[in-house]
């Protein structure tokens, strides 16, 4: 293949480094007469919406309108799983939500205004924790379980621990925003530019909204800047905004949130509470897991089934334990609707289990990594929800190497000495390993499709159904549509995701963009090189099964010398009267799950990684650094490995910031009580260049092709962020080191995440214990 | 009168535009919208932009500089170069090759704001190429969810020099624009760029509800986020009696609208002040640096400021200028409640004068989630001297982030003066320390963190200082 595995340069690079790739919001100066939109939001995380006076705002110069429940053509509720989320809410069920809508002029007339808009608000009791939702029974479903093996039995034969972790949310900070532009175009249907990954779901939500069928609207997705998860259902209600004023006022209307905004009223990775109770053996061995989580879902049920599902599938992670049992719980607060992140749930029901395995380790006295590998799974075992492991040999491989790579055995004996040398500071290091399942757990959303034009000069433009978010799909695709028809990239053109040239699409997620998507991208090219080879065939005299494409020429096997170049058999196919175009079209076979039962085999196959981090600790702040971080990582047979590295680069540092500095905090006080307190930039912490390890090493695993997958690929959005699981447990084996060693059976309590002021905590608490101890 | 200036090479003249405005939002609504808002305060740089200053040296360089918290009246006179302006023609610029090649961009929304940071850094006068000439510090300011910044760091340190006949070095060749005074009017806001201390003062008399800005970075943001608007705005950054830089026997004097990266630049490797050079890196980021100020850090009184703790501890007096005349006043005078000081209507602070001998023995430390570009949870300036006796002589140990405002620990301080800096005075003084102040819990940290911190930092202090002082804790 000419294309596919070779490590080539982002598809826009160029536009990125030059300022010329646009965004939805870059559209705005296009629209001369657009209006902006700013939200009136609620001050009270719960009450009830009394009145909404907006005359004052009215009289104010360059204010067009007030968009309020009134305006709502259709059906004003964009909840997407449920009917659950009004526009326009009587009730207002977190801090910020916007209860109204200005549109101005200009985006500063809107915010002036907006502070002109008298909104009556009775208030009423908010929700704001798990505890708290849990002694209301405030949940948005019934309890989901996975039941296998005898779990009670297996407990009472063992010895047991027991344990409680809080996992922290985390803000997507896409450092996009939200937006959306939306106008009514000359044949009357509206169209919609939207910073979405969904662009099926948004088209069909406006389409409700106003009122209409899908037909009459059509979706945009440009590109994004960056989503992770954050704009595949929460997109949808600003181009609902945006249309519902663009239907008023019959302008072009333009919604965007400011980081705040964004910050205050959308979702975020859902935080969890986990409880757990685990029968193990002297030599480490787990041989049953009584587990229960708890999530935060926020006001809405949004995608907190699904998350929630997900991270009872990975609340094994790489650890066959026979009797298992996991009860997941939604639970319904007043703050923002926790929603798809990266990883999906999974990550939280790791770090749940890497949480009790350390228990056990330090509980038996024994390494955590010699625990961790003393339960690995092997061939032929299955998971707690009945699905074979496939490749389960991939475990062992990737953390055998990965520890070679980083020279495990020497660093570990390092670390020990250095730790005995230094009273005030003290290093820790952990293995983790990640085995993460792909597919959409909701089945249908397991197919995709394509659109492929192809010119009669031969040019070439490719649609698709999936987005471009920063992950490099659209270049993969570009890479799989060149080789498939054997003409040079630049022949291929790649053209903005729209509803209207492939319908129906799920979303861009579960990492499975490029598994569904260049399946189907492929399917269509291969339908086009299949009559051009009939053309070629007529041509060049041969057989059509003799006809080999490549580098924009077509020629018989064995003869490379007589070529006819990929325009010219266009234009003969053309003056044939050959179509030329075609649809492509995947589905992913053989993937069930039964709910009730419990049991099935939701995933497709899994993709393995391996980390090792190595961590710093200051006794007197609790302040550390990354010392260094190695990580080997399954992508399968790169399609294309300059994409994938930065995927599983990117995704570590983000799993390391969502671990460590990146901390949401609600406000509990009368003040503003439900408030976010973190919401921008100043206040909540992503990691920044200080944060990204000074020796970063990151390899692709060799040997690794995935036979079921387009050009044995693996899917590699998702599964990098997990490995930073390993930073926190280095944090761990650090804050152990001011300890005194031995044996622990309560543990290493640390804070998630793990922000310099938890770290501190925890190593008062270890010091605490060995002065108790020494007393008595 | 409509201000204008140059814009990629081209002059730019706008009037009538709000002057709340600010150059991001204007660039963006004249379509250069390659300069991205992330943030609009300052922390993620996407909206970075290069404009072309003189620096302390002299020469001519350019400057990075976070747009969305520059006024746009402000840029009136001067010239800067946007992401759009630095490619030529169709060939990339080296900086942006560099970035297209390691994977610098994944989803490119970040990427014009490193690009710019890359640029300003990639002319930087004396860099040298390779690892050890990449000033990890130029790209601070920038915020990627993205990459992961590996390959963006790579792409910083594959930089080679500028060529001879680079468009771009060229420039630097010339003087930077000087800049005129400026007055002008829009939607009815006058906003002021006077170049004297004697042509401020009538105009804060006749706009006496004026407001001051110098860098703008800590006000802009209460414009951006909270729509703060003012009904005049009198800038102080041109203002030459501002940019005093005078190293005396007696004292160090600098001029309150000196940029923090001047200070840096002009302390950096001359030993003289280690705290300063110390806090001065951990200060937010190089892009706010670059227009930063300690008058305004002063001003705004504010209990996390990172430069008051280092200021307090260095007995630092502020002298403040009105059209009355000037008077000083002790630092630890200065701040009156939260974010209230002793100036008056009329005042603005000139200087800040630091008296010598400097504390010989000191450490700036800050305590935060991250490490660069981060506010504070506590910051401290803890300094002692000690005489031939071997006994503490003077003591400062001053505080951010754990009272209304930046503070010192008097009672704390006094259990040292007098004494061997031993654990037996040292254990003293944390007593102190333990009941000295009464904290907040906020989203940086709570209450007992900081009040531990307080007493943790002096303990981390005395370890750090051992070896120089020759006797451990
Ligand atoms: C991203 C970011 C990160 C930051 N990080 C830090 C940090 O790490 N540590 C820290 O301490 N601060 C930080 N800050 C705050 C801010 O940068 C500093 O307070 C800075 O020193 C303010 O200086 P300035 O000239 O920009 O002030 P301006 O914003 O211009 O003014 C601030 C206030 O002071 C008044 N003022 C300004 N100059 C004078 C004068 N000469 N006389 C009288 N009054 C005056 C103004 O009227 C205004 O009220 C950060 C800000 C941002 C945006
Ligand atoms: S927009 Fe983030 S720094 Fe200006
Ligand atoms: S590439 Fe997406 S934020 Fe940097």
């Amino acid at each position: 293949m000419t294309h596919v595995g070779k490590s080539i340069s982002h598809e826009s690079a160029r536009g990125h480094v030059t300022g010329a790739a646009l965004y939805t919001d870059d559209l705005k100066t296009r629209f001369a007469n657009v209006l902006s939109a700013w939200p009136v939001c609620s001050p009270h995380a719960h009450a009830k919406v009394v009145s909404i006076d907006a005359s004052e705002a009215l009289t104010m110069e360059g204010v067009a309108t007030v968009l309020t429940g009134d305006d709502v053509p259709g059906n004003g509720n964009t909840g997407p799983a449920r009917q659950d989320e009004p526009l326009f809410p009587d009730v207002v069920v977190y801090h910020g939500q916007a209860v109204c809508w200005v549109l101005a002029e200009t985006e500063l007339l809107a915010r002036q205004a907006v502070k002109k808009v008298k909104v009556e608000y009775e208030a009423l009791e908010p929700i704001l924790t798990i505890e708290d939702a849990i002694a209301k029974d405030s949940f948005h479903t019934k309890p989901l379980v996975i039941d296998s093996g005898e779990v009670n039995a297996t407990l009472s034969q063992h010895k047991t621990l027991s344990g409680e972790v809080h996992v922290g949310g985390q803000e997507h900070f896409y450092l996009e925003a939200q937006a959306a532009i939306v106008y009514q175009d000359e044949s009357g249907g509206f169209q919609v530019h939207s910073s979405t990954q969904h662009p099926t779901e948004t088209q069909m939500i406006v389409a409700r909204v106003l009122g209409l069928s899908s037909h009459d609207v059509s979706c945009q997705s440009l590109r994004m800047g960056g989503a992770f998860g954050g704009k595949e259902v929460q997109a949808n209600a600003w181009a609902s905004v945006a249309a519902v004023g663009a239907n008023k006022t019959g302008r072009p209307v333009r919604v965007r949130l400011d980081r705040q905004r964004d910050m205050a009223l959308t979702g975020k990775r859902h935080p969890f509470l986990g409880r757990y109770k685990i029968a193990y053996g002297d030599d480490g061995e787990i041989f049953a897991a009584d587990i229960e989580l708890f999530s935060d879902g926020g006001w809405s049920l949004d995608l907190s089934e699904p998350v929630m599902f997900r991270a009872m599938f990975h609340v094994d992670n790489c650890y066959r334990i026979d009797h298992l049992r996991v009860v997941g719980r939604v639970c319904n607060t007043h703050k923002t609707s926790q929603t798809a992140f990266r990883g999906f749930g999974g990550p939280q029901g790791m770090v749940v289990i890497e949480d009790a395995i350390d228990r056990v380790a330090r509980a038996t006295g024994l390494p955590p990594e010699i625990v961790r590998e003393k339960n690995f799974y092997r061939e032929g075992d299955r998971t707690h929800f009945g699905q074979r492991v496939t490749q389960a040999e991939r475990v062992t491989r990737v953390v055998d190497e990965v520890k070679r790579d980083a020279d495990f055995a020497h660093r570990r004996e390092a670390i020990r000495r250095f730790n005995e040398t230094h009273e005030t500071v003290k290093r820790g290091i952990a293995v983790t390993p990640v085995k993460f399942g792909i597919s959409f757990t909701t089945a249908f959303f397991n197919q995709a499709g394509a659109l492929v034009l192809l010119y009669a000069d031969g040019s070439v433009q490719l649609n698709h159904g999936g987005t471009e978010m920063g992950q490099g799909l659209h270049t993969k695709m570009l890479q799989i549509a060149a080789d498939a028809l054997g003409t040079p990239l630049e022949s291929v053109r790649m053209m903005p995701t729209r509803t209207d040239k492939v319908p129906n699409t799920s979303a861009t997620a579960a990492s499975s963009g490029t598994d569904l998507n260049g399946a189907a991208v492929r399917d269509a090219c291969q339908q086009i090189r299949e009559r051009l080879a009939l053309v070629a065939s007529q041509k060049l005299g041969a057989s059509k099964d003799d006809i080999e494409f490549g580098d924009g020429k077509a020629w018989v096997f064995g003869s490379p010398e007589t070529t006819v170049s990929f325009a010219e058999l266009a234009k003969t196919a053309y003056l044939q009267r050959l179509p030329l175009f075609a649809t492509g079209y995947y589905r992913t076979p053989k993937i069930k799950y039964d709910e009730e039962a419990g049991s099935g085999k939701p995933f497709h196959y899994f993709a393995y990684g391996a980390a090792i981090t190595e961590v710093e600790v200051d006794r007197f702040t609790g302040q550390y650094t990354i010392v260094r971080a190695d990580v080997v990582h399954d992508v399968g047979d790169s399609i294309s490995p300059l994409v994938d590295k930065g995927q599983v680069e990117g995704g570590y540092i983000q799993g390391l910031g969502w671990l460590t500095t990146e901390e949401l905090v609600w406000r509990q006080d009368d003040r503003a009580k439900g408030m976010l307190a973190t919401r921008g930039a100043s206040t909540y912490k992503l990691p920044t260049l200080g944060e990204c390890p000074e020796e970063f090493h990151v390899r692709l695993l060799d040997r690794a092709t995935e036979p079921s997958v387009i050009h044995g690929s693996k899917a590699v959005g998702e599964p990098p962020l997990m490995l930073a699981i390993s930073a926190r447990e280095a944090l761990r084996d650090a804050v152990a080191a001011f300890g005194s060693g031995g044996k622990r059976p309560e543990g290493i309590p640390l804070g998630c995440p793990s922000t310099p002021e938890a770290v501190f905590w925890a190593i008062q608490n270890v010091t605490a214990r060995v002065q108790k101890v020494a007393a008595e | 009168m409509p201000i204008s200036f140059r814009l990629n090479g081209e002059e730019v003249v706008a009037d009538g535009v709000d002057p709340h405005v600010s150059l991001l939002h204007f660039l963006r609504d004249r379509g250069l919208t390659g300069t991205k808002e992330g943030c609009a305060e300052g922390e993620c740089g996407a909206c970075a932009v290069a404009f072309v200053r003189r620096g302390p040296d002299g020469k001519t360089r350019y400057v990075g500089m976070n747009s969305c918290l520059v006024l746009l009246p402000s840029v009136d006179g001067q010239e800067l170069v946007t992401v759009e302006g630095i490619a030529n023609g169709d060939a990339l610029h080296p900086v942006q090759e560099a970035m297209v090649e390691t994977g610098g961009s994944q989803c490119g929304y970040c990427t014009p704001g490193f690009v710019v940071s890359m640029f300003s850094e990639y002319y930087r006068d004396g860099r040298v190429a390779g690892k050890d000439g990449f000033d990890p510090e130029s790209i601070s300011g920038n915020l990627c969810r993205c990459t992961g910044y590996r390959p963006i760091r790579d792409a910083v340190v594959q930089l080679g020099l500028p060529k001879k006949g680079d468009r771009h070095l060229s420039r630097l060749d010339d003087a930077a624009p000087s800049v005129a005074a400026v007055e002008y009017v829009g939607a009815g806001v006058p906003f002021f760029r006077p170049l004297t201390l004697k042509d401020t003062f009538p105009i804060l008399a006749k706009h006496p509800d004026a407001t001051l800005v110098t860098g703008g970075t800590d006000i802009v943001v209460e414009v951006n986020q909270m729509e703060r608007r003012f009904s005049a705005i009198v800038s102080l950054e041109s203002v030459c009696d501002l940019y005093t830089w005078d190293l005396a026997d007696d004292a160090l004097t600098i001029g309150a609208a000196v940029p923090l990266s001047q200070i840096e630049e002009r302390l950096h490797g001359t030993g003289l002040l280690p705290m300063l050079e110390q806090v001065l890196p951990l200060f937010s980021s190089r892009l706010i640096r670059n227009r930063a100020t300690l008058g305004g850090n002063i001003a705004v009184a504010s209990p996390i400021g990172d430069s008051p703790p280092v200021l307090l501890a260095l007995d630092a007096r502020v002298v403040i200028a009105s059209a009355s005349g000037e008077r000083e006043v002790a630092l630890d005078q200065f701040f009156t409640g939260y974010r209230a000081t002793v100036l008056k209507p009329g005042e603005l602070i000139k200087s800040i004068i630091l008296p010598r001998p400097f504390p010989v023995v000191s450490k700036f430390y800050k305590v935060s989630k991250r490490v660069m570009d981060d506010i504070s949870t506590v910051a401290a300036g803890l300094a002692v001297d000690i005489g031939d006796d071997g006994k503490v002589t003077r003591a400062r140990l001053a505080y951010g982030g754990v009272a209304a405002t930046p503070a010192r620990a008097y009672d704390a301080e006094r259990e040292l003066v007098g004494h061997a800096f031993d654990a037996a005075s040292i254990a003293r003084a944390k007593e102190k320390l333990a009941t000295a102040f009464t904290p907040m819990s906020d989203h940086r940290g709570s209450a007992s963190y900081r009040n531990a911190m307080v007493v943790s930092l002096l303990e981390k202090f005395a370890h750090d200082m051992s070896s120089e002082l020759g006797s451990a804790s």
